[in-house]
């Protein structure tokens, strides 16, 4: 019985001095690479998956356009145009347009890029009508946002 | 200054951690690593009220035509198409074909690599689709009633087509093509080299009033 009662002579404890170093490298990751939302999103989004992807060059040049069915039922089922934090009309994206370009220097403004979050349930219609109006306000260059697909073949 | 620096101060550390780890779980919860890809895409100015839109004077031949109804169904030159994955490869070959035997296409066709030679040797020359890679237009129609999904598919089918042959041109992939930075001379000229000849001629009409 003896066998069992044996006593280990080496030291169980693990070494804990530097767990608090190593969660703060995770936390420093975590704080840097974190980007806070700055609108919340009231239409649904479900981004369509495509291969052939660009990159968006500078962050600064970039607005964002939301498309899809209201979240909330009550405000039915048809696909609506979210700019900042509302819900708006297709007309609506003049004003907004303007507003961004506002924001921007002198030498940028033409470089402002429309990045069109569109669900992939919404029918063409309201995109082109978006479009439409994005000529009218000479915002021409514009990004279909879409995800990785994967692909089988390769 | 005689004062003994002897006695210990001791802050206690043990709740380090502790606090460490929520706010470390707070950021994971927050974080959405943002991601910004996408299809880039120029669109055509707006026209001019006081001038006539412009006389379509192409040939029939150097234009492929991919139309969309309301219903997702797709018509790819005249002829029903279910699998949009082969639309690339459709593409590809109508734009790299040299129906008409001029003295520039011939320096254009000098231009490229043996691989796409061979290729437009062996099966380029069909005098009923394009007259060369300059001359062709890749033509896409939908409905207001088409889905985004299948409009973006298609596109997305339409510039591959467009990186593959740009890529194969200046012996690197589609993907190396897309990145290149054009800010930088050395990948400027060799995005130069790859567009110089064949224009992205990519239509995007107007779309119809049917369905919606």
């Amino acid at each position: 019985m003896s066998k069992f009662k044996k006593k280990s002579s080496a030291s169980q404890d693990i070494p804990m001095a530097a767990l608090p170093d190593i969660i703060f490298m995770l936390l420093f990751f975590f704080m840097v690479t974190t980007v806070l939302r700055e609108s919340d999103i009231l239409v649904a989004q479900k981004i369509p998956a495509a291969s052939e992807l660009n990159k968006l060059e500078k962050k600064s040049l970039v607005s964002y356009i939301y498309i899809g069915k209201p979240k909330k039922a009550s405000l039915g089922t048809e696909p609506r145009v979210q700019l900042n934090d509302v819900l708006a009309q297709p007309n609506d994206i003049k004003l907004f347009v303007q507003q961004e370009k506002d924001k921007l220097t002198e030498v940028e403004r033409d470089q402002i890029t429309m990045a069109l979050k569109v669900d992939r349930d919404v029918k063409m219609g309201i995109v082109v009508d978006v479009q439409q109006e994005l000529k009218e306000v000479n915002a021409r260059k514009i990004l279909y946002s879409a995800t990785k697909k994967i692909d089988m073949n390769r | 200054m005689g004062k003994s620096k002897n006695r210990r101060v001791d802050i206690p550390a043990a709740s380090l951690a502790d606090i460490a780890f929520l706010l470390l779980i707070f950021f994971l919860v927050t974080t959405t690593i943002a991601s910004d890809k996408g299809i880039a895409l120029l669109l055509p100015p707006k026209p001019d009220p006081n001038e006539p839109p412009p006389d379509i004077t192409k040939n029939e031949r150097n234009i492929f035509k991919v139309n969309v109804n309301s219903s997702d169904l797709i018509l790819v030159e005249n002829e029903p198409l279910k699998d949009i994955t082969k639309i690339k490869g459709m593409v590809k070959e109508f734009v790299l074909n040299f129906g008409k035997q001029t003295q520039e296409n011939q320096d254009l066709l000098n231009t490229l690599p043996n691989s796409q030679r061979n290729l437009v040797m062996t099966s380029g020359r069909k005098p009923h689709s394009s007259d060369s890679p300059t001359d062709a237009v890749v033509s896409f129609k939908t409905d207001r009633g088409t889905s985004y999904e299948i409009y973006l598919g298609i596109l997305d089918e339409i510039m591959g087509a467009y990186d593959e042959i740009y890529g194969e041109r200046v012996g690197i992939t589609a993907e190396e093509f897309r990145n290149l930075d054009k800010r930088e001379p050395a990948q400027k000229d060799i995005y130069q080299r790859a567009r110089n000849g064949i224009p992205r001629n990519v239509s995007i009409a107007e779309p119809s009033k049917i369905g919606e």
